[in-house]
């Protein structure tokens, strides 16, 4: 056992584990030793400083790269993820910061698009629309106007949920979010983290990469750290505090009490 | 805190619809926010005046080039039956075409090559029922010009495709290398250069008739009844099923009147047509052409708007980097555009071999792709990529076909129908960049 000890929500085995996890690209030591634990029902936020590699970790357990060394487990198995689709077959979902949304289409043909449902060789638009219709009900995505308005009239929080909402609608289990609320208003923060918190209630592991620590206390209830291509901390999130949150991103390291590194037990 | 962002604490019971932006109301397709008949054509006149206006701009400049020549032309001759007919037939090519450019403008691509591949298309399929030489049968004749449309296609696409290439400069290239074959697929032959249709075969006579054949007026009306019945009843039946299913859907008066807008543009057209608008005997019914014409937009409407391969050449237009993390094979639908691109173009330019009764050098290839692009604008499709539909080809090429038929009435020659017709093509692209500068959306970066 590792970490978990401290955890009394992650008794069973996490979701996802990631062990001795290198990366290199050319000289450049981009991850070290990676340790990290996904479990469900909970949202874990990766911080980091720019550069630190959390962008590298999840692009290797999205499957966009390939780790040098290190094993990943998928509800206790290990796995080889080589690909988007190996992932998404697993049930990862990689919410990018860029969303990849086709403007000029709307909300269910984002939702299903390179999955549409076919009825006679043509495309089953109703059946969509109605499933589209189920799981942005489910998220209380509810502020759209209409399901067939194309993405590009919408705002940018809406259009966050819809890229969600995505992602989630194909049973998946793990849903990986590259800072949902960089570009977002105040009000549309708001809905974000809702939606990352309903996420968490169903029962969907939730990582969260995020710069902004008020985002990362609302909504985080384990805090994993990055520094220069190590991940120096991961913990429950009761265990922290701003400044010692801010000390391990910026030195590795803290002297304040309260963070409890994941190589303790 | 050493530059942590501080922000503002916010109530959980903000509004959230607030977050929507107002103007956002207006870009909404009327069909779906509206519940009645009223409500519709609220919303539509909203979206009209955020700039989203679909094919009302184009239908209101038809109206007026209508009106206009109709009212100088010489005896008012611009709407007699005999010169309606014969501005459907001009159209005609540059409709195909603008729907065989159509393809490559959703993809976000531009094909300039159109014009001399579906004319090298064309003179394969005349060269091949020539009686004195290799006489096909005219169907594997027309199969094998089209062929040679998708595997011309089929090469430029790869080189954009594979290469990266963009595809202003390797359609160029195409272009010239058309040019060129076009002009030595002539030379066969006893007729060196000139290869044309008069004589008296059967193969011949099919090929000639694609333009000038005309079905008999009883069959005309049997015909266009039974389009619009089936049209009517496809409306009909996918509207109400989505009422009754409770999605998005238009009122019921709003499918009555797209079923009754499409039963009055049938039996106008057929009406026209079946005066008889021969000077000497007797000349009426519906052009072959007509139903040609038609039956290249339900297909490719269909395909566009109905199937999965239609959605992906969307998606990639509106943003490629979304269609290829969606798992869509990007090579494989922009290489197959450009083939359907090419291969449509060899249905048009073989209309044109029949119009002119022949091919010859005089075949302006390079002007009818300049005809395809702008048709295809005026209509309505995006520049910019990922909007339009092949019905824009065939209204625009019905704007162009109506210019260019108006002013060779007046006795103006092509020195103003250039100048009208550029005109006309600037006037359509500064509506399509207000309005798309109005919506605020547009990502076409290249993957």
């Amino acid at each position: 056992m590792t970490a978990a000890v401290a955890e009394p929500r992650a008794t069973a085995e996490p979701l996802l584990k990631v062990r001795e996890l290198d990366k290199h690209f050319g000289p450049v030591q981009a991850l070290y030793h990676v340790d990290l634990d996904l479990p469900s029902g909970q949202v874990t936020a990766l911080c980091g400083d720019n550069g630190a590699g959390k962008s590298v970790l999840t692009k290797c357990i999205a499957g966009a790269y390939q780790a040098d060394h290190g094993q990943v487990f998928w509800e206790g198995q290990p796995v080889h993820i080589h690909n988007a689709r190996d992932a998404s077959r697993l049930g990862i979902e990689t919410v990018y910061q860029d969303l990849a949304l086709a403007d000029n289409l709307d909300i269910v043909q984002n939702m299903f698009l390179g999955r549409e449902r076919l009825r006679t060789g043509l495309l089953d638009e109703d059946a969509m629309e109605r499933a589209a219709a189920e799981t942005l009900a489910s998220l209380r995505v509810t502020t759209v106007k209409s399901i067939r308005q194309p993405v590009a009239s919408l705002s940018g929080g809406q259009r966050q949920s819809i890229a969600v909402a995505k992602a989630v609608m194909w049973n998946s289990k793990l849903v990986i979010m590259d800072e949902p609320t960089a570009a977002l208003g105040v009000v549309q923060t708001r809905q974000v983290l809702d939606l990352i918190k309903r996420l968490r209630d169903k029962g969907l592991a939730v990582m969260v990469i995020s710069h902004n620590l008020n985002d990362v206390f609302e909504v985080a209830d384990r805090i994993a750290v990055m520094y220069l291509g190590r991940l120096v901390v991961q913990a429950p999130a009761s265990s922290f505090d701003r400044q010692s949150v801010v000390d391990f991103m910026t030195t590795g390291g803290s002297s304040r009490t309260g963070g409890r590194t994941a190589r303790e037990s | 805190m050493a530059g942590l962002p501080e922000r503002a604490e916010i109530s959980p019971t903000a509004d959230l619809t607030a977050a929507a932006p107002e103007a956002a109301a207006a870009e909404l397709p009327p069909e779906i926010v509206a519940q009645s008949l009223g409500e519709y054509f609220r919303a539509y006149g909203g979206r009209i005046r955020a700039g989203e206006s679909g094919v009302l701009p184009v239908v209101v400049a038809m109206v007026a080039i209508v009106v206009v020549f109709q009212a100088i032309s010489p005896n008012n001759v611009y709407l007699s039956a005999g010169n309606v007919v014969n501005l459907f037939q001009q159209s005609a090519v540059i409709m195909v075409l603008a729907m065989a450019e159509g393809f490559a403008l959703v993809l976000g691509e531009i094909d300039l090559s159109v014009g001399f591949v579906g004319a090298c298309g064309a003179a394969i399929t005349v060269q091949l029922v020539q009686p004195a030489t290799t006489n096909w049968p005219w169907p594997l004749a027309i199969v094998a010009g089209l062929l040679f449309c998708l595997a011309f296609g089929a090469i430029q696409g790869l080189l954009i495709t594979l290469l990266r290439l963009p595809s202003f400069i390797v359609t160029l290239g195409g272009f010239l290398v058309a040019n060129g074959l076009f002009l030595k697929i002539l030379l066969f032959g006893p007729f060196s250069g000139y290869p044309n249709l008069i004589g008296q075969t059967d193969n011949l006579h099919v090929i000639y008739y694609l333009m000038w054949g005309t079905i008999d007026p009883t069959t005309s009306w049997i015909g266009a009844g039974v389009v619009v019945a089936g049209l009517g009843a496809l409306i009909w039946w996918s509207d109400s099923r989505r009422r009754g299913s409770g999605l998005v859907a238009p009122p019921a008066s709003i499918s009555l009147i797209k079923i009754g807008v499409v039963a009055v543009v049938a039996i106008v057209v057929v009406a026209i047509c079946n005066v008889n608008r021969a000077n000497l005997g007797t000349l009426e019914g519906v052009p072959w052409v007509i139903p040609i014409v038609l039956a290249v937009l339900a297909a490719w409407t269909i395909l566009l708007q109905r199937t999965k391969y239609g959605r992906y050449v969307y998606a990639i237009g509106g943003n490629p980097e979304a269609a290829r993390r969606a798992g869509i094979n990007l090579t494989l639908i922009r290489t197959t555009g450009f083939m359907l691109c090419s291969f449509t173009a060899g249905v048009g330019m073989l209309l044109y071999g029949s119009y002119l009764n022949g091919m010859s050098n005089n075949v302006q290839g390079g002007q009818y792709v300049l005809y395809a692009v702008a048709a295809a604008v005026i209509g309505g499709t995006s520049l910019m990529g990922g909007r339009g539909r092949p019905l824009h080809g065939v209204l625009g090429g019905l704007v162009i076909g109506a210019i260019y038929n108006g002013m060779y009435l007046m006795g103006l020659q092509f020195e103003w129908q250039y100048i009208v017709t550029g005109l006309v093509l600037l006037a359509a692209i500064v509506i399509d960049a207000v309005s798309r500068r109005g919506s605020g959306s547009g990502s076409a970066t290249r993957v």
